[in-house]
């Protein structure tokens, strides 16, 4: 099975996030980056497939030539092929990205072959635009769906579970397919030091694509307003599970 | 122009958030000077027309089709998308649901505009003026958006629902897409309900346990501690990457939004992506060595202390309340 993830390189931001001065930005100077969740799991799932079906997975990300950095863990995680679609490092909006990537599809698969299967992530972590992966789909001619947490195959079917309330729901999507993957589907493995060392050796393939801007355009990010409360301490140790208790009968849960 | 809202239902079980949508969807038809239309996909659909009415939308269109008994969201995409153009819609919108924002980007796709998902405000003007959510809450956007059509989301629970002051009549009108055959390909072919009753997203109270908790068999006491308070044990990521509890305990941006009476997160910093999964809590009480954590700093109530001691004793004090020691 011939297997694509599109992946996200997202900053990793602690107890606050911080915006650029001019508001165009996540200030990202003092932190680290990783790949967005949903994608790490989309690319775990992959990886397993990969193994229990027999095939080859192709990561690939569109984004800064840093982005690389998300790759090669990528590889180091098991996946056999990388590919960049390097932008400027401006943030680029969905339509200019469903449109890089779609293409981008076409020509990995006019060069080697159609991919039975291509995952993206439910949504970015950061942005959350929910559309890219539906976007290239279409353009594709293929059926998606998102919120997946499981998938199986028989008979050239993906048989895939999204989560609903207190239960789940069953698609039975005929391959070649796209889905929307959440994170929660597998526990994605730590890279091995021989999974590292391979990463390294591994060819990252760029793509230079050009594609027209959709119709949004970014004036700020800013935070929203805090609710500052006083925290009421209750205690220091084990004697405060009297006033603990107190707080419980207070707001009727005891 | 009209503004077109899309109600999301199982065969005519109403979700809540499209009560939202409607209102939202109330607001902004009228800041337009358009009716707002509620389109309902799916069996059963002619049943929320009255719902749909309370809410403010003057008619509904009922869309039928052999296809369309549950729901799918290529074929759902695809009819809405039909009956927008065929009533020159100036705008579509849905709640920020997982369906909501699905069927809405399979519209933006076929229509090729751009879609804005979990907005917060939008003012129409030259450009429309939008307000939307980004890393699921902890951050804002303003954007500007220019679109022949305009295709968006609002962030669910980013508002109360509340009927229109003047009810729609409830008519309907049907519409009949023209559907081809291979949109069954994502049409839903089972549905399993696994737990009736409390859910983490709707327990009453969480008792949540992070990297402090140190291990999956530290986890022992903050269940016995949920299940006398009648509640769900939740969790931080570094505690699922961990594989000490199922992800479907996780709660956070990549996890589950809980809206507990009270949220005793025991062990957990309070990251950003944690926090907005939890900041719904009614009241918040943090359980940490650490005073200066994140968690201790945002919440009502803190205990600073080893949750390993604190937890146990707080046990105790339950059961003998509670007429069990
Ligand atoms: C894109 C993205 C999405 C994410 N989504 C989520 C998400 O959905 N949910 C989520 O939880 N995280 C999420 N994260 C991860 C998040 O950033 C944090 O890494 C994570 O929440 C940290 O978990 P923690 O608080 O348990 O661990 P830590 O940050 O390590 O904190 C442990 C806390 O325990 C306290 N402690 C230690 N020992 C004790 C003790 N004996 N008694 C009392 N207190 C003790 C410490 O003082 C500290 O405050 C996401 C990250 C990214 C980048």
């Amino acid at each position: 099975m011939r297997i694509l993830v599109c992946v996200k390189r997202v900053p990793a931001p602690g107890a606050k996030i911080l915006v650029t001065e001019d508001g165009q930005d996540v200030d990202a100077a003092h932190l680290g980056f990783t790949t967005s969740p949903h994608e790490e799991c989309a690319l775990e799932e992959a990886v397993q497939i990969a193994e229990r079906e027999g095939g080859e997975v192709t990561v690939l990300t569109l984004g800064e030539a840093a982005a690389e950095e998300q790759l090669r863990y990528a590889a180091s995680v098991g996946a056999h092929n990388a590919v960049l679609i390097p932008t400027d490092g401006e943030p680029w909006d969905p339509q200019r990205t469903a449109r890089a990537i779609s293409q981008a599809i076409t020509d990995l698969e006019a060069a080697d072959g159609a991919f039975d299967l291509i995952l993206f992530g439910n949504e970015s972590a950061d942005s959350g635009g929910f559309q890219v992966g539906v976007r290239c789909a279409y353009a594709l001619g293929r059926p998606i769906v998102n919120g997946i947490k499981g998938i199986e195959f028989a008979d050239g079917v993906a048989s895939a579970r999204r989560e609903i309330d207190g239960g789940y729901e069953v698609y039975e999507v005929p391959l070649p397919a796209v889905f929307g993957v959440k994170e929660g589907i597998n526990l994605p493995r730590y890279p091995t030091m021989k999974g590292r060392l391979a990463s390294k050796k591994v060819e990252v393939a760029s793509m230079e694509l050009q594609a027209d801007s959709g119709g949004l355009a970014r004036v700020r990010l800013h935070r929203p307003e805090e609710q500052v409360s006083e925290t009421v301490i209750l205690g220091t140790g084990a004697d405060a599970a009297g006033a603990v208790c107190d707080l419980l009968e207070e707001l009727g849960v005891l | 122009m009209t503004l077109l809202v899309v109600l999301e239902h199982d065969r005519g079980d109403l979700a809540d958030a499209s009560l939202e949508a409607l209102t939202a969807g109330r607001g902004l038809a009228a800041a337009n000077g358009w009716p707002m239309h509620a389109v309902i996909v799916g069996a059963n659909g002619e049943n929320l027309a009255s719902d749909a009415a309370k809410y403010g939308a003057e008619v509904s269109h009922v869309v039928g089709h052999d296809m369309l008994v549950d729901f799918g969201p290529e074929a759902w995409g695809e009819s809405v998308a039909q009956l927008a153009r065929s009533i020159d819609a100036g705008a579509v919108m849905a709640s920020g649901t997982e369906r909501g924002n699905e069927v809405l980007a399979q519209i933006a796709a076929r229509l090729d505009e751009p879609f804005v998902a979990n907005c917060v405000t939008v003012t129409p003007g030259d450009p429309w003026e939008i307000t939307r959510v980004q890393w699921g809450g902890s951050l804002l956007e303003d954007t500007t958006l220019v679109a022949g059509m305009k295709l968006l989301t609002y962030g669910h629970h980013s508002l109360e629902p509340s009927p229109a002051d003047s009810a729609g009549d409830g008519s309907t009108i049907a519409f009949t897409p023209e559907l081809d055959a291979t949109l069954a390909r994502t049409i839903v072919q089972d549905r399993t309900v696994l737990t009736k009753g409390v859910t983490l997203a709707t327990a009453p109270v969480v008792v949540s346990g992070g990297r402090g908790v140190g291990s999956a068999e530290g986890f022992g006491p903050l269940e016995e501690l949920a299940e006398l308070l009648g509640g769900r044990v939740g969790c931080s990521r570094a505690v699922t990457n961990n594989g000490w509890r199922p992800h479907s305990d996780q709660v956070g941006q990549t996890g589950t939004r809980i809206a507990p009476e009270i949220y005793i997160a025991t062990g957990i910093s309070g990251a950003i992506q944690h926090w907005v999964g939890a900041m719904a809590s009614k009241n918040i009480l943090a359980i940490n060595t650490d005073a200066e954590a994140n968690m201790v700093v945002k919440a009502g109530h803190a205990v600073i202390a080893d949750l390993h001691q604190v937890v146990p004793a707080i046990i105790d004090e339950v059961k003998k309340r509670k007429g069990l020691a």
